[in-house]
């Protein structure tokens, strides 16, 4: 579970990062943050994980009371919260192994126990045959999915991700928001900051719009296992009736 | 073993800081085991000295064998001495011929009338040697007296000022091996800045970043130190028949294994001390 309750931050400058935002989101939830560059929706995730400090209000994540953390709590909080950096974080001089298993190093878990945890995530976001390689070596959604992949080595109960489709095609984005919401199936809470409305419309999720560092419309549409059904059949009988009417046409050509 | 790992790596990525690193440790360690030989060797000679109080007094050559004689009843009666021993021309040249057997051009230039007679006396207590010594001084057959209580005092003062140059310099070396090799940490530290903010938003504690830092100079230090107390190990080795004879019988050399062993251990604690000490200024410094 994530509550805030009336967060500000307040840049050196004087900017707001964000100003008074309040929301809660339940476990296992998905989340649209939405908004336009510099709206705050990087602030408000590197909040969550207390890579910077607000400056007003309470922010509960799970349990911990981020504010009030201990600093020697904090790698702790981490591990429990997965996050995809918008550019990455990746480390350039690790292969793609290496970078995947820093968090179950980082945490301690033993050597055989990392890779087979390792080989099971890799192959979950597809990069099994890119293992050796470096980061230079990689295209720009595979980067990605290297980065997705560090975030759920230490199965976090919740991920922030911070644009994860930001650079890439249609296609690409596709695959990557995909990945997101199996995850999410499993039961892994997540908030992914974009703006591609394409991806908002069609997945029907909640959907916090930000703007200027304030939230302007929590879109609430959780739908129902039967309305997601049925959301699925009519897409599938939607694709049927456009396959079969081409079919027509084509024969009709002929 | 993990933060061993990556110290390793880290060193093999930059290799000429490592070398530098490892450079002024072996020469800080060079000192220490050179000043640690001295300090050694010379409380060594002052020991043998101490523990044998001996008089040698040197005859004229006109003293004749029943003054002599008579002379050591006189010594004897005082009931001071523990032995009188008189070594004559002959014997003087025999040990002479002994001592310097390697080098016949001394051998060749040397006769026995040219070596005074002597007596060896040595006392039951260290205390009485001044009386005896007195005593010989006196009478006139005797043109010399050595007197142990000058030769142990003279060493002792050496051996204080071979201390006072010693400690001042490993200091001085210890000081600037710290300073160096917290300098090559800390700007292996700053290079690594943006590795290491990634590992803290992964969850990585401070100790997880700090251990393969102080490993790193830890290894620094025991590489220096093992170099450090070969070079001089060697070095002693190889001047040992020199100095065995340039000490003549004086039960210092060869080294004992164990000793030089003993040194070697002492310096891997100074060592580690130095690599988590200098690790520790640099970490604190660059990784707060």
């Amino acid at each position: 579970m994530i509550k805030l309750e009336n967060v500000s931050k307040k840049f050196g400058t004087g900017a707001f990062g964000v100003s008074d935002v309040s929301f809660s989101i339940e476990k296992g939830e998905f989340v649209f943050l939405v908004g336009s560059t510099g709206s705050g929706k990087t602030t408000l995730l590197r909040l969550l994980i207390r890579d910077i400090l607000p400056t007003e209000g309470n922010i509960m994540v799970n349990d911990w009371d981020v504010v009030k953390l201990p600093k020697d709590k904090l790698s702790k909080l981490r591990k429990h919260v997965g996050f995809v950096f918008q550019d990455l974080k990746l480390l350039m001089d690790r292969t793609v192994l290496e970078n995947v298993v820093l968090p179950l190093e980082v945490s301690g878990s033993n050597q055989q126990e990392a890779v087979l945890i390792v080989d099971d995530i890799l192959k979950q976001v597809g990069l099994m045959e890119h293992k050796e390689k470096f980061p230079a070596q990689l295209s720009g959604g595979e980067l990605q999915r290297v980065a997705i992949a560090r975030s759920l080595v230490l199965s976090p109960e919740i991920l922030l991700a911070d644009e994860p489709t930001g650079n890439l095609d249609q296609a690409t984005s596709w695959e990557i928001v995909k990945i997101l919401s199996d995850i999410n199936k499993k039961g892994t809470t997540i908030i992914m900051a974009t703006h591609n409305m394409d991806i908002i419309k069609s997945l029907k999720k909640r959907i916090l719009h930000i703007e200027k560092g304030k939230i302007l419309k929590d879109e609430k549409k959780p739908l129902s296992a039967q309305e997601e059904k049925d959301e699925e059949k009519k897409e599938s009988h939607k694709h049927k009736e456009n396959k079969e009417s081409e079919e027509i046409q084509e024969k009709e050509k002929k | 073993m993990k933060y061993f790992n990556t110290a390793w790596k880290n060193i093999r990525r930059s290799p000429y800081q490592a070398l530098a690193a490892i450079l002024i440790m072996t020469l800080t360690f060079l000192a220490v085991s050179f000043f640690a030989f001295l300090l050694f060797g010379s409380s060594e000679i002052i020991n043998y000295f101490e523990s044998k109080p001996q008089v040698t007094a040197f005859f004229r050559n006109e003293a004749k064998q029943d003054e002599i004689n008579a002379l050591e009843n006189q010594l004897s009666s005082t009931g001071k001495t523990s032995s009188i021993k008189f070594v004559s021309k002959q014997d003087a040249l025999k040990i002479y011929k002994e001592q310097n057997k390697n080098d016949p051009l001394l051998l060749d230039l040397v006769t026995a009338d040219v070596l005074p007679s002597s007596f060896e006396i040595s006392t039951q207590k260290i205390e009485d040697l001044s009386v005896i010594s007195d005593m010989l001084k006196k009478s006139s057959l005797v043109s010399d007296v050595i007197y142990q209580k000058d030769v142990v005092s003279a060493l002792t003062a050496w051996t204080g000022a071979i201390r006072k140059i010693g400690i001042g310099l490993v200091a001085l070396l210890s000081l600037v091996s710290i300073f160096i090799m917290a300098t090559i940490i800390g700007i292996k530290i700053s290079r690594k800045k943006e590795d290491i903010e990634i590992m803290r938003l992964i969850g990585a504690t401070n100790w997880y970043i700090r251990w393969p830092f102080l490993f790193e100079g830890v290894l620094y230090g025991l590489v220096g130190a093992f170099v450090g107390w070969l070079i001089a190990t060697v070095t002693l080795l190889y001047f040992t028949p020199f100095l065995e004879s340039f000490l003549k019988g004086i039960p210092v050399l060869p080294a004992a294994p164990a000793s030089l062993l003993l040194l070697l251990g002492i310096e891997v604690l100074f060592a580690i001390f130095l690599g988590v000490l200098s690790s520790f200024l640099a970490v604190f410094r660059y990784l707060k």
